[in-house]
């Protein structure tokens, strides 16, 4: 019998056929930008790291260790952890219209990272405030929805969530009318819009523990996830503790969004556009819909990012970008929609 | 043997107490039926007997165990829920809605298997709806989703079952096929708890009655005894006589004629 409603195609060679796509775009990605790297350098630079070769590099392989596939991978990283914590909020919010920004982690962070610009701190100092700033916010919401009792906790989270958001913006507007207007305030007009310009291995390495430690507890309770999206009281007659499991989500979620927006800036629509075009393809068991919104979200940031860096001579952001193209796509989806997600 | 017992239980919310004085008792093989107008705290008393609520008073034992001293998990072993039929935000399958009764007998990171998969069928079967299993739970009726629901408690393969108001969406041949069932996990030695709209589901298959009001209960014991027609008159503030059928079963007769619009009182 055929239990999948949700696609013609076999689940096995949906994921293959995304996989390849992801790979082939990973591939192209690389070769493409203003330095013109073609696949022989591709393949040389292969071989050296496999022979372990260490004469110099030629120019071509420097772009490429230094410049493009540090690029190309964090695209990726940041695609798929984006999505990721996007389709975990949505199935513990019930809600498909909720996204990281809704519980304040990304602006938290936005506002982490703006202080840290404003001090004139170096690179590392800002990414580590942006961090900071996300987990703070995310702590506070969580407080002021345990203080609020005898509401729906879901809403009283998304508001508080919404308000702290809103206050964590404000604060980001007082900073940026105090900013120097020549040094300061283009750098964090910059960032907030999202950008891996300039992105290095070291900031890939610090962002891919932290992004895999928020990923572990997801993919070890994929199934609980299913059982939160039904409701607390559901969940718990089914046998699970919705709120200590509903804080590890949360927390998983979180850490994975701070750790990328601390290093890629404010990307908005990814995590919320990608679960929802993933659900659309393999349906809402999070058994599935976890690795294809990652996978879709780590292809749709890579051509974005590809688009912002090769489209005009100088860089797009990529908060403009995603935007451009998630909000057409979100009102489509809404207009063509189902009843229900 | 799995029972589940109340004594003198106070039910409701932090300051805002619903019911009390409760004293119930469901054993294998028992079908409890719960009647009580609109309001008069039937939902509450099932979330408080689940342990979704905390009791106000009184005790609750699961299976001889206080139920505060459970874990979610050892109370979900026992005893399944089949919530009203609701809506769902997200499409499941209606097959995975049933397999996610299973989780209770998986570990904590594992996810359901091949012979979970099975039983979820084979309870989706057992209810006349297994040609659904690959639809999505958003788009089948109400009283499929009702019928899924109550698919879902039996692939949580519990000695007790609690179902709230388990025909109130269902169309009169799917109120009678749950009836069925209701009496059919009884006799396999289920204990059944259920709430009811109607006293005549109440006759059809509950071994014991409990009629609730304002939440105080104002009767229990056997369907014949407790189901009168004064007692469902002063309950239900309408005028009701009970008929006997030639075959013994008897039915409930509202009396329409006079007292529209107008509360009964006993005596007039």
């Amino acid at each position: 019998m055929d239990k999948r409603a949700h696609t013609a195609l076999n689940p096995g060679f949906t994921f293959g056929l995304l996989v390849l796509a992801v790979a082939a775009l990973a591939f192209g990605a690389v070769l493409v930008g203003p330095y013109p790297v073609d696949s022989a350098d591709l393949v040389s630079a292969a071989n050296r790291i496999i022979s372990g070769d260490t004469t110099p590099l030629s120019q071509a392989e420097t772009v490429l260790f230094s410049i493009r596939i540090p690029r190309v991978a964090t695209a990726l990283l940041v695609g798929a952890a984006l999505s990721a914590a996007g389709a975990v909020y949505q199935g513990l919010f019930r809600n498909p219209l909720v996204s990281p920004d809704i519980l304040g982690v990304s602006t938290g962070a936005g506002l982490g990272a703006v202080l840290g610009i404003f001090l004139s701190l170096p690179v590392v100092a800002i990414q580590g405030f942006a961090f900071i700033g996300g987990a703070v916010t995310v702590t506070l919401v969580y407080l002021v929805a345990s203080a609020v009792r005898n509401h729906e906790p879901t809403l009283v989270l998304v508001l508080s969530g919404v308000v702290l958001g809103a206050l964590a913006s404000a604060c980001i507007s007082l900073l940026k009318i105090l900013a120097d207007p020549y040094d300061q305030l283009p750098a964090i007009t910059f960032w907030l819009l999202g950008s891996l310009a300039g992105i290095q291995a070291g900031d890939l390495a610090g962002a891919l523990p932290a992004v895999i430690i928020g990923l572990v507890p997801l993919v070890l309770l994929r199934w609980r996830m299913n059982l939160m999206a039904l409701g607390d009281e559901e969940a718990a007659t089914l046998g699970v503790d919705p709120r200590r499991l509903r804080l590890l989500f949360v927390a998983a979620a979180t850490l994975m969004t701070a750790s990328v927006v601390a290093i890629s800036g404010v990307i908005g629509w990814v995590g919320l556009v990608m679960p929802h075009i993933a659900r659309l393809v393999v349906g809402p068991n999070f058994h599935r819909l976890l690795p294809a919104a990652m996978l879709m979200g780590a292809g749709y940031l890579l051509i974005v990012d590809t688009i912002a860096r090769t489209l005009a001579e100088t860089e797009t952001p990529l908060g403009v970008l995603t935007a451009f193209v998630g909000a057409p796509v979100f009102i489509w989806l809404l207009a063509t929609g189902r009843r229900s997600w | 043997m799995t029972t589940l017992a109340a004594r003198q239980l106070g039910f409701g919310y932090p300051r805002q107490p619903v019911g009390r004085d409760v004293d119930l008792e469901v054993a294998p093989g028992e079908v409890l039926c719960l009647l009580g107008p609109n309001g008069s705290g039937k939902t509450t008393l099932f979330k408080t007997l689940l342990g979704l609520l905390v009791r106000q008073g009184g005790n609750i034992v699961l299976d001889g165990k206080d139920i505060g001293t459970l874990s979610r998990t050892q109370i979900a072993r026992r005893v399944a829920y089949v919530p009203q039929a609701h809506e769902s935000v997200f499409p499941y399958t209606v097959h995975d809605m049933v397999l996610m009764g299973r989780t209770v007998h998986r570990g904590l990171f594992s996810s359901p298997r091949e012979h979970d998969a099975l039983r979820a069928q084979q309870a989706l079967d057992q209810l006349g709806i297994g040609d659904l299993a690959s639809r999505e739970f958003t788009r089948i009726s109400g009283g499929q989703r009702q019928l899924a629901l109550i698919a879902r408690a039996l692939a949580q393969d519990t000695p007790i079952v609690v179902m709230d108001e388990p025909t109130a969406s269902l169309d009169f041949g799917n109120q009678v096929r749950v009836l069925q069932q209701v009496r059919k996990l009884s006799e396999a030695g289920l204990g059944i708890v259920l709430s009811t709209h109607n006293p005549d589901h109440a006759l059809a298959c509950a071994s014991r009655v409990l009629v609730l009001a304002d939440g105080t209960l104002q009767a229990s014991g056997s369907p014949d005894t407790v189901l009168t027609g004064e007692l469902l008159s002063s309950v239900y503030q309408v005028e009701v006589r009970l008929e006997r059928l030639s075959h013994g079963q008897h039915v409930c007769v509202p009396h329409l004629d006079g007292n529209t619009g107008k509360r009964f009182r006993p005596g007039d």
